[in-house]
């Protein structure tokens, strides 16, 4: 469905991010981008959503396609049209807007009133706590309040594919499995299809089916969620468990680290 | 004791009215400020290019109403073609590279009518005529009555765009976010433009109401001036702030010339709202009305 073929994106002309990154989001699935800081993760979804552009990056090679259409150097409210929707991470709501504005501003690409309210009392459907806070300020939501609100502003313009990063940010862990379960509801129901990048690995890999693991600007390793966990190298560096299995203890970090088998 | 409040409420009614039409002015100003947070210092000469245009344009006997549309539609392609040719290229750098631009705009605009169509000063005649209207001590030019409607309905306008209308909304969206914005599918270019449209046209009105009010040419520029008190003590970017701003501005400045000026010998109204924009910036920084930064604790 949205497929990213062998990208490379400068930033400002000079500085390379991302050094030939391909992947694949299959319809009505979730698709994981795991990886450290700093290793490209949100960079590849600017990349897909187009807003990019307005941070001096630029797509140099390769290519994304969405469907049958080439999507990158697009502009970034013509991808939003073209049903790709992106929540950006550490929420990003609109702060000086009240909690319903801000799902109407997301609805921007919708043109029919009625439309809009439907989606609303659906978005409210999926979040109840939502309908309650629906006249204040988002600025003044709670965090898990403001990342439900993050998820259906992008909702609201009924995408195809939804870009989360880093929904767990921040959040208790109690609230990171709502909002997880809530996703996993949405692409049951809504038929959209995720790219979720996350840095809390375990997580990840259990809400999603496939995953990718970047570093440095590359995909080093790719492959379904049950396989990525087997994976002795996700284990150690992402899951933070030792061979046998169970968890590692601090004190032998400084140790001995064991080499990746990937070169990066 | 009878005389004395006669004189003072004459004093307050028309520094409220005097004050609304700064409102007007300082409406242009916020609408830029709040949707692209770019700060035009070149507001008064704004006003004073829609003057030129309904001067002009009434000079040869053109009914009013085609002079003041003429003037509004100049002052929206002007403000169209600065966002497109001088601001756009500007986004993304420094906040100080717009205000340069916007005052070397200005300095250009009060050099345009010396060298274009001369420097004297023309007159703008609404036919309305001139005979104030009131009841006893408190009356009011024509002119004066037609600024206060003019604003308040842009007020309520504003008000009802920003509120509830669907674009309102996104450009607030905008404001407050512009990446995000865009992500929503908001085309954050065309909502700049619009802003810059709208201050556009209250510009023109400002012209072409202070113009038949003072008189058209360079100086005409001056009141931009008075537009910082204005915007400081509402709120850079409250439209219900730049009318409240402005009421106090005028009231102010009317109640210091009424008062202080006997005893100093005039001058008073030019500088008694600088003082209050002072003391404003020393206790209440954000204005009256404008935006904290959201700070969750």
């Amino acid at each position: 469905m949205l497929s990213i073929n062998n990208i490379e994106v400068v930033y400002d002309n000079v500085i390379l991010v991302l050094k030939g990154v391909s992947l694949e989001v299959k319809s009505g699935s979730i698709t994981t981008l795991l990886g450290a800081n700093g290793a490209g993760k949100t960079t590849t979804l600017k990349a897909v959503s187009g807003v990019l552009r307005s941070e001096r990056g630029e797509v140099t090679k390769g290519s994304i396609t969405f469907g049958a259409r080439r999507i990158d150097g697009m502009r970034a409210f013509d991808v939003t049209r073209l049903g790709i929707a992106q929540v950006f991470e550490g929420r990003r709501v609109f702060e000086h807007l009240t909690t319903e504005e801000n799902l109407v501003a997301g609805a921007h690409t919708v043109r029919r009133v009625s439309k809009v309210r439907d989606g609303i009392e659906r978005v409210y459907a999926y979040f109840p706590v939502l309908k309650n806070r629906r006249e204040q300020l988002s600025g003044y939501l709670s965090g898990g309040e403001q990342q439900m609100l993050a998820i259906g502003r992008a909702l609201m313009s009924s995408p195809k594919v939804m870009l989360l990063d880093e929904p767990s940010l921040g959040l208790a862990p109690m609230l990171v499995e709502e909002i997880f379960g809530i996703v996993r509801r949405l692409v049951q129901q809504e038929q959209v299809s995720v790219l979720l990048v996350e840095q809390n690995a375990a997580m990840a890999l259990e809400v999603a089916d496939h995953g990718y693991v970047m570093e440095n600007g590359r995909i080093v390793l790719e492959g379904s969620v049950a396989s990525l966990r087997d994976n002795s190298d996700v284990r150690e560096f992402y899951l933070g468990l030792n061979e046998v299995g169970s968890r590692k203890s601090y004190r032998d970090v400084k140790h001995y680290k064991r080499r990746k088998r990937w070169l990066s | 004791m009878w005389d004395e409040l006669q004189f003072a409420s004459a004093l307050i009614v028309s520094g409220l009215s005097i004050g609304l039409m700064y409102s007007l002015i300082a409406l242009g100003f916020v609408l830029v400020y709040k949707a692209t947070d770019a700060i035009n210092f070149a507001q008064g000469e704004f006003v004073m290019l829609a003057g030129f245009v309904a001067a002009l344009m009434l000079a040869p006997k053109m009914p009013v109403l085609v002079a003041i549309g003429a003037a509004v539609a100049v002052m929206v392609a002007f403000s169209f073609a600065l966002e497109r040719i001088v601001l756009r290229p500007l986004i993304g750098r420094p906040i100080i590279a717009v205000i340069m631009a916007t005052i070397g705009l200005g300095a250009m605009l009060r050099g345009l009518p010396p060298i274009t169509v001369g420097g004297e000063t023309r007159a703008v005649s609404l036919n309305i005529g001139d005979m104030p209207i009131g009841f006893g001590s408190i009356s009011l030019p024509p002119v004066q009555i037609l600024g206060v409607i003019v604003t308040l309905a842009f007020f309520g306008l504003f008000t009802w765009f920003f509120l509830r209308s669907r674009m309102g909304i996104a450009m607030r969206a905008v404001a407050d976010n512009q990446q995000v914005a865009m992500a929503m599918g908001i085309n954050v270019e065309r909502y700049f433009a619009l802003a810059w449209a709208m201050a556009g046209t209250v510009s023109a009105l400002g012209g072409v109401i202070w113009g038949s009010m003072l008189g058209v040419d360079v100086h005409l520029a001056l009141v931009g001036l008075k537009v910082f008190p204005v915007v400081i003590l509402g709120g850079l970017d409250s439209v219900a702030g730049a009318v409240i701003g402005g009421l106090i501005v005028g009231v102010v400045e009317s109640l210091a010339a009424g008062y202080i000026d006997p005893y100093v010998g005039g001058g008073t109204k030019d500088f008694a709202p600088y003082v209050l924009m002072i003391i404003t910036l020393m206790f209440k920084p954000y204005g009256i009305f404008g935006t904290h930064r959201v700070e969750r604790v």
